[in-house]
């Protein structure tokens, strides 16, 4: 028959006892990092909110024009009323907090460590698999260890967030400091540069473009990450689909939806023309 | 001349065991066949160079000859697998990091066959680069930047980025930049290769008019004869991986080392390197204006010449005379100053033989070469210059009589 033979390994059971016991042992250290996260995301939330919502549409005007062009940012606007005029204008500051948050972390985390795999091909090595594991695990699943450090909330929604989105800003860091031109880096060396200064003064600046594209990349991720983060109780736009999903409400479930979609493109382009702008002057070798 | 530079059997092998390749090519083996055994490559293969101050060394060999792997172990850019490398006479192979520092902040800075530039920053602050790292003071740093940024004659376009730049002028940044940091010993690696012909020709001179101001050491990499006989002072030959002949350009034309030199040189355009001197014949006779004319007659006839100049008793050049004007004035009982011609031509000693062609062509009589006191110390012939041109021995030509 082609049945499989009785073989089992639990391995699923290890990892469930692996996960209780760092719970357990580094209690203390995930009760900071709660500490911090919440902090972050509802001090950025609560500075959203104390700013006037017109004040707020300007703002964005600004962006989309100084990136972008005019046309762009009275688009960018526009969209921002209208989904005030969904009702949804507290939600999307949520969650705009919980993205900036997400994305701020993965930055001071994701761009040291891309850095360091620029610098070592062994690191880079055994790191790879890992960035591969992490993209490609189902995301609902970092929900559960998520709830087990943190319990349900925003901070879990940061955690599985980060998660899901910090492979795209590392693996770009590599690739940007490693595609950074020999002669440039031969010249510069050639004056005598330390090391320190040869990545402050010289990698890190002719690298900026590309990781902005990584930071492009995983604010995209971190957003779709919403509403999935929602399942753990992150509260914002996604929680709003949830709802909606639930009540089968699909006025609710358009109108949060297509916030997203919304808030998506606003913040694609926003990046995307900050990465065309460094990109500027950097195209000589 | 004091010696800047020495290299002493400095070789470069990229693998990864490099130094258990050295044995195998002193037992002989060849460049392929260390690569296809053992996978590593002979960069350069026991290279003993002698650079002095205040020269234009010239490294020429094709692309793969080593060349660029060479100049790189004089900034330690590549660190030699085996042998010295004398700065001032002080081993920098032996250097620990900080020291190597020191030397390329003070002593060395390079110039790169693509710039080398660097893309996020002003021209300003491409040239201050070296001075910044150095830690000079602000105010100190943008002074010396502007002034090399005039020297290379970019004053104005230090507020622009290097993409806004053609390649000569990002080039000049890249000198600039270079002599910013006011080194001793400038090394430049295929400069001007990337710049198109005209550019090129203008960069080489205003290199020489510079060099002529800063009076630095030069080590220059090129895969062009003419560019490297026209600037070098001396010029050493790669081929795979080693140096095969190392001389002035003028020695290196007179007598190749082996068939690959001469093969190289073959389309060098000889007349902007050989000088009157190299080209011109020492006289049998000349006569002095007391000798008179009889003595004259008497020396063009015993040295089968049809003219001969005269001079004054420092060899000052007087005038020339032909042996039909001289018989024909000794028939008429004329004096040696009756019949002297003065309509000469004098060319100095080191005029290029490009130069002369067009005085040659003009001149009914021989060209008079000179030295600095201008003395006489030779004449030139049409058929020398044509000599110049094409033979390898210019004084083996027969034809000397006019």
């Amino acid at each position: 028959m082609g049945a499989f033979p009785d073989i089992s390994t639990s391995i699923g059971d290890y990892v469930d006892s692996f996960v209780s016991f760092i719970d357990t042992t580094f209690e203390g250290f995930f009760d900071f990092i709660y500490l911090v996260a919440s902090r972050t995301i509802n001090g950025i939330d609560d500075f959203l909110m104390f700013l006037p919502w017109w004040l707020f549409i300007v703002l964005i005007f600004l962006l989309g024009w100084y990136f972008k062009t005019v046309v762009a940012g009275v688009l960018y606007s526009v969209f921002i009323f209208l989904i005030g005029t969904f009702g949804l204008w507290e939600d999307m500051m949520t969650t705009i907090a919980i993205i900036l948050t997400a994305v701020i972390i993965c930055l001071i985390i994701g761009i040291p460590i891309g850095v360091w795999m620029a610098f070592s091909s062994r690191f880079s090595l055994v790191t790879r698999p890992i960035l591969d594991a992490m993209q490609t695990m189902p995301s609902f699943v970092y929900l559960i260890p998520a709830i087990f450090f943190f319990g349900l909330g925003n901070v879990s929604a940061i955690f599985a967030t980060l998660i899901y989105a910090l492979p795209p800003v590392i693996r770009l860091t590599e690739l940007a400091i490693r595609e950074v031109d020999q002669e440039v880096i031969e010249s510069a060396q050639s004056f005598g540069s330390s090391r320190w200064q040869m990545l402050r003064k010289i990698q890190l600046p002719q690298a900026l473009p590309t990781i902005m594209a990584g930071v492009n990349q995983t604010t995209m991720m971190a957003l779709a990450m919403v509403v999935i983060a929602s399942m753990v109780g992150a509260s914002g736009l996604g929680e709003q689909v949830l709802v909606s999903i639930n009540r089968i409400d699909i006025a609710l479930g358009f109108e949060a939806g297509i916030s997203i979609v919304f808030l998506a493109v606003i913040i694609d382009r926003i990046t995307n023309g900050v990465a065309n702008k460094f990109q500027k002057h950097r195209g000589v070798s | 001349m004091t010696t800047k530079i020495k290299l002493e059997h400095v070789s470069k092998i990229f693998g990864p065991k490099p130094k258990s390749v050295i044995p195998m090519i002193k037992q002989g083996m060849s460049k392929d066949e260390i690569l296809a055994e053992t996978d590593h490559t002979v960069g350069v293969y026991d290279a003993s160079l002698d650079i002095k101050q205040g020269e234009v060394f010239v490294i020429m060999g094709l692309s793969g000859s080593g060349k660029s792997t060479l100049i790189r172990c004089f900034n330690l850019l590549n660190k030699p697998t085996d042998g010295s490398i004398y700065i001032d006479d002080e081993d920098i192979v032996k250097y620990n990091s900080s020291q190597l520092k020191k030397v390329r902040q003070e002593k060395i800075a390079m110039v790169f066959q693509h710039f080398g530039l660097f893309s996020h920053r002003t021209i300003l602050s491409n040239v201050e680069y070296g001075l910044e790292i150095r830690n000079v003071p602000k105010e100190e740093r943008r002074e010396i930047a502007m002034k090399n940024i005039e020297i290379v004659g970019l004053k104005g376009y230090e507020d622009k980025y290097p993409d806004e730049l053609s390649g000569g002028m990002q080039q000049r940044v890249g000198l600039a930049r270079a002599l910013a940091n006011d080194p001793d010993i400038l090394l430049m690696d295929e400069p001007f290769s990337a710049l198109d012909p005209l550019i090129r020709r203008e960069m080489q001179l205003e290199l020489l008019d510079i060099q002529e101001r800063l009076q630095k050491t030069i080590v220059f990499i090129t895969h062009d004869v003419n560019e490297a006989f026209k600037i070098g002072d001396r010029v050493a030959v790669m081929k795979d991986g080693q140096v095969v002949q190392v001389g002035t350009p003028e020695e290196i034309i007179e007598s190749p080392a082996n068939d690959y030199i001469s093969e190289f040189i073959k389309d060098i355009d000889r007349s902007k390197v050989f000088q009157a001197e190299n080209v011109m014949i020492k006289p049998n006779a000349l006569v002095s204006l007391k000798d008179g004319l009889n003595v004259a007659i008497k020396e063009m006839e015993e040295n089968g010449i049809s003219s001969v100049f005269v001079v004054d008793r420092q060899r000052h050049l007087q005038g020339i005379v032909t042996i039909d004007d001289a018989i024909k004035g000794k028939k008429e009982k004329k004096s040696l100053e009756d019949v002297l011609s003065t309509d000469v031509t004098v060319v100095q000693k080191d005029e290029y033989v490009n130069d002369l062609i067009p005085k040659a062509l003009e001149s009914k009589y021989p060209l008079a070469v000179i030295n600095e006191e201008e003395k006489v110390i030779g004449f030139i012939l049409r058929v020398h210059v044509l000599a110049g041109l094409a033979a390898n021995d210019v004084n083996e030509s027969d034809e000397y009589h006019a």
